[in-house]
Order: C-alpha cells, then sequence, then structure tokens
C-alpha cells in the first residue's frame, strides 16, 4: 500500500514533466529535450534562494518565476528562429541547449553533488499506513494542479486556442490567433509545471547536480510517448503508469536492480503494439 | 471604394513563382469571385493575401491600409477572414468549440452566445450537433461549420476558398445559397471557385485565373457569355 503511494507520487512528478514535454510537442510539433534541464535550473534556483534567505515558500515560488522565464526566453533565443525549419535541426538545438544549460551550472555550482535540506513534515499514519507527508502533499499539490491544466485547457480561450494551434496552426491564425504568443504561452506552462516538479523531486532526493534533470527527463518523455504524445490525459496517465512500475519494481529484491530496463522496455513495448501511445490520437489526413 | 486591393502580387515557392503579378480588387458590397482551373494559383493568391505565405512581393491594401506586411491574426482583427481550402475545422473539438474559436477575437461574451444561437438557426444541423466532436461530422455539415465559424468574428470581408469542392449537388446549391444569403446582410464576398458555372451565377464581376496570371476579367454575366470562358470552364 506504502508502495502504491509512493508510487502514484513518483507519478505525479513524472506527470508534471510528462506535461511539459508532451504540451509543447501538440503545439510547437518538436521535441524539447531541454526540458529535463528546466528541472535541473529549478533545482538550484531553490537551493541558492533558500541559502540567501532561508525561507522555503520563497525559494519555491522564485524557482516558479526562474523557470517560466527561461522557457520563455529559451523558447524566443533557440527554437523561435527556427520556426519552419528542419525537425532534425530543431532536435539538435534542442540538445545544444540542454548541454549548455549543464554546463552553465557547471561552472555557477560545480559538478559535486550538492545538499539541501527542505522542511520535512514528517509522517503521519493514515489507517494503520506510515505516510510522509511530503509524499502526500506531492500527490495532492500535482493532483491540483493536473486538474487546474485541464480546467485551463478545457474552458479558457486561451487553452482552447492551444488546442486549436496544436491541430492546425493556419486554421487558428485565421481565427485570429497569434500563434508564436500561444506557443510562447505553452512553453511558459510546461517550465512552470517543472519548477514544481522539481521542488517535488527534491522533496523526495534532496541532492543536486548539474545533470540532475537527465534521467527523470527522459522517464518523464518515455511516460508522455506511453501515454502518447501531444496527449495531456495521456501525459498524466503515462506519469502516474511509470512511478508506479517503477515503485513496485524497486519494492521487490529480486527486479530492482532492474527496474530501468523494465521501465524502458514497457516503452518499446508500447511502440510495438501501439506506437500512438495509449491515449494518442490517431491523426487523420484528409488531403 | 475598394475595400480590398491587390497590386502586382507576386508569390514564390523557393525558386518557382507562382503568382506572375496579378492586381485585382473588391468593392464593399460586392461579390467577387476569382476563377481558374486547378493549379492555377487561386488558393495561394487567398493563403498570401492572409499572410499564410510570407513569401510575397507587391501590395495588398485592405480599408486604406497597408496590410501587406500585417501578421494574419491581425487582419483577422481588422475584419478580413477566410474560409479556408479543404475546411480546416478543428477536428478534434466540438462543433461548439469551434464556433468558439471562430469568435476567437471578439470580447463580448453575450454576443457571441447570440452569434452561435444564430448560426446554429441558420446551420440546423450545426445546432443539432453542438456538442459533437467535429470531425465526425459529413463533408458538407463540416463546410457549414467551416462557414458558420468564419461567420462568427463578423468579417467586412469574407473570403472563400473552393466552399464547394467534394461535395454533393444538393449540399453545393446550399452552400451558393448560404453564401448569397449572407452577403445580402451586408458582407463583401471574395471566392475563389472551380465550379465556374455556379461562382458566376452569384458574383457581380470575376477574375479568371491562369498559371499565376490573370487572363481576363469582367462582369459576372459578361464572362458568363464569354466563348473563352464557355469552352475552357464551363464545359459548354
Amino acid at each position: 500500500m506504502t508502495t502504491l503511494i509512493d508510487g502514484l507520487s513518483l507519478g505525479a512528478i513524472y506527470s508534471l514533466i510528462a506535461l511539459g514535454y508532451t504540451m509543447v510537442y501538440g503545439i510547437a510539433k518538436m521535441l524539447n529535450f531541454a526540458h529535463g534541464d528546466i528541472i535541473m535550473v529549478g533545482a538550484y534556483t531553490i537551493l541558492t534562494t533558500l541559502n540567501i534567505t532561508g525561507n522555503p515558500y520563497v525559494a519555491i515560488a522564485v524557482s516558479i518565476v526562474v523557470c517560466t522565464v527561461s522557457g520563455i526566453v529559451i523558447e524566443r533565443l533557440a527554437y523561435k528562429p527556427l520556426r519552419g525549419a528542419s525537425p532534425l535541426a530543431v532536435l539538435i538545438t534542442a540538445i545544444g541547449v540542454s548541454f549548455f544549460l549543464q554546463s552553465i551550472a557547471q561552472l555557477i555550482y560545480g559538478s559535486k553533488s550538492q545538499s539541501i535540506s527542505l522542511p520535512d513534515f514528517g509522517k503521519v499514519s493514515v489507517g494503520g499506513l506510515e505516510i510522509n507527508v511530503n509524499t502526500i502533499i506531492t500527490l495532492v499539490v500535482g493532483g491540483i494542479i493536473m486538474a487546474a491544466l485541464t480546467v485551463f485547457v478545457k474552458k479558457t480561450n486561451t487553452g482552447r486556442a492551444m488546442q486549436a494551434v496544436s491541430e492546425d496552426k493556419g486554421a487558428a491564425l485565421l481565427m485570429g490567433v497569434n500563434v508564436n504568443r500561444i506557443i510562447m504561452i505553452t512553453f511558459a506552462i510546461g517550465s512552470a509545471l517543472a519548477a514544481f516538479a522539481s521542488l517535488f523531486y527534491l522533496m523526495q532526493i534532496p541532492s543536486i547536480t548539474p545533470t540532475l534533470g537527465s534521467m527523470p527527463g527522459i522517464k518523464a518523455f518515455t511516460a508522455a510517448v506511453i501515454g502518447g504524445i501531444g496527449s495531456i490525459p495521456g501525459a498524466m496517465l503515462g506519469g502516474m503508469l511509470l512511478g508506479l512500475i517503477e515503485k513496485i519494481c524497486l519494492s521487490i529484491p529480486a527486479i530492482g536492480p532492474y527496474t530501468t530496463a523494465i521501465e524502458f522496455s514497457l516503452l518499446i513495448i508500447i511502440l510495438l503494439v501501439k506506437p500512438i501511445g495509449i491515449l494518442g490520437k490517431k491523426v487523420r489526413e484528409k488531403v | 471604394m475598394a475595400l480590398l486591393e491587390v497590386k502586382n502580387l507576386e508569390v514564390f515557392y523557393g525558386m518557382i513563382q507562382a503568382i506572375r503579378g496579378i492586381s485585382f480588387e473588391v468593392n464593399e458590397g460586392e461579390i467577387v469571385t476569382l476563377i481558374g482551373a486547378n493549379g492555377a494559383g487561386k488558393t495561394t493568391t487567398m493563403q498570401s493575401i492572409m499572410g499564410l505565405i510570407a513569401n510575397k512581393k507587391g501590395t495588398v491594401i485592405y480599408n486604406g491600409q497597408d496590410i501587406t506586411k500585417t501578421p494574419g491574426h491581425k487582419i483577422v482583427r481588422m475584419g478580413m477572414t477566410q474560409v479556408p481550402e479543404g475546411r480546416r475545422i478543428f477536428q478534434q473539438l466540438t462543433v461548439y468549440d469551434n464556433l468558439l474559436m471562430g469568435a476567437y477575437t471578439m470580447a463580448d461574451k453575450k454576443q457571441i452566445q447570440q452569434d452561435i444561437d444564430e448560426i446554429c438557426t441558420r446551420f440546423e444541423i450545426l445546432g443539432q450537433r453542438k456538442n459533437q466532436i467535429a470531425g465526425t461530422l459529413s463533408g458538407g455539415e463540416q463546410q457549414m461549420l467551416a462557414m458558420g465559424r468564419a461567420m462568427m468574428s463578423h468579417p467586412k470581408l469574407l473570403m472563400l476558398d473552393e466552399p464547394s469542392m467534394g461535395l454533393s449537388p444538393l449540399f453545393v446549391d446550399k452552400v451558393f445559397d448560404i453564401i448569397k444569403d449572407y452577403h445580402k446582410s451586408g458582407t463583401t464576398i471574395l471566392l475563389v471557385e472551380q465550379n465556374a458555372k455556379k461562382a458566376l451565377s452569384i458574383a457581380d464581376r470575376a477574375y479568371v485565373l491562369e498559371t499565376g496570371e490573370i487572363s481576363l476579367s469582367g462582369g459576372a454575366d459578361d464572362l458568363l457569355n464569354n466563348e473563352a470562358v464557355k469552352k475552357a470552364y464551363l464545359g459548354a
């Protein structure tokens, strides 16, 4: 039972990151491989602000702002000039941005791992189970964010415009939608979600290195593909599924060491069986 | 007064020149049609006017303002929009959300609801299928939706690109009736069509586009009786 809750909590982290991948893919049709490194940016921002102010809440707020702004700046400087370029050029640029961010972090903070002490609320016992309060916070806040995002995309003008841009940029433009602005908003939202993910990640693993974002980034990307890249509920489902599988595998000593292999094998199986992902939508090409 | 004036428009796809310096105008209150065969450059012309194709030379003036370099989303706010070729409705959104997207530039929520009600009366089928996913509509219904969606922004000038393409004869008649009707309510129309006979029958004036150049222009009635047009486009 504790494993399940831990799994869902880890799943919430993956889902938040996967949402960033999937939304950017859906709207800008690009794989933003630098997205994982935004988590790292968020983590160092939390560390630095915490050292200066000593207030974890201020640190979180600053981290959200810094991540959002980084997302927007990266899109403006690195990706926007490449709009209409070949997908390969954009992909390589994204990988370049990823290395760039990691190198900058290494220059500022060095490559050694640094530890961070975030408030620990201890454990509570629910129905005889000992559960970390941090785990519950991750699950609840993550859930609220995802619910809010779903409502935003479905019910607001901007959210609807995001769906429209994702389906047909030209037609969206004919509705008066400023496509560049929608892409910018998408990067901003994705990066803000990554800031939350970095906070929750640090609450579970309180040590920071410049490559901290790589593994959760890749796993969340896997989650996004499993759920169906471009699909928002797909990213949530894929993230939760991957988190659960990871924690369940880790809890069984015999297969624990193979956890990562199992996760990526799942990706391969999904790609073989249903290449568009669990909730992916088939794009009907009409001429 | 010309509401839309296109002067010496040239459009390029890479090295290939698709439009070779065409000029035409649409006066306020008119229905003007641009006819021509497949590949003559009709859709290219329409898309470049709206800024969907950037690589162009020449001038486009709308309502006295030079909009040659204006981004398309701003042109929509100025009162000109387009029902694109192939309809391009948002397949994954509901009919209702598609109409809301059409009203993206409108701020008055009450007015938007009123407009949706009006469009659902004008196009009964859309009213009945308001909550259906748009991709499940038939081709003709999708065309109705595309037209209704464009009307939501209250355009002064509505461009329609091949609205009758791929539709059954029944729907073709319906589409042209709707255009005529909508024109009467005070909207200027620029219509691009392969179905020259139908287009000329509702238009005031027409231009014939041939391999990127305007080969003929005049009153719609004159063109209907023009021997060359008859031979090439009316199948008579």
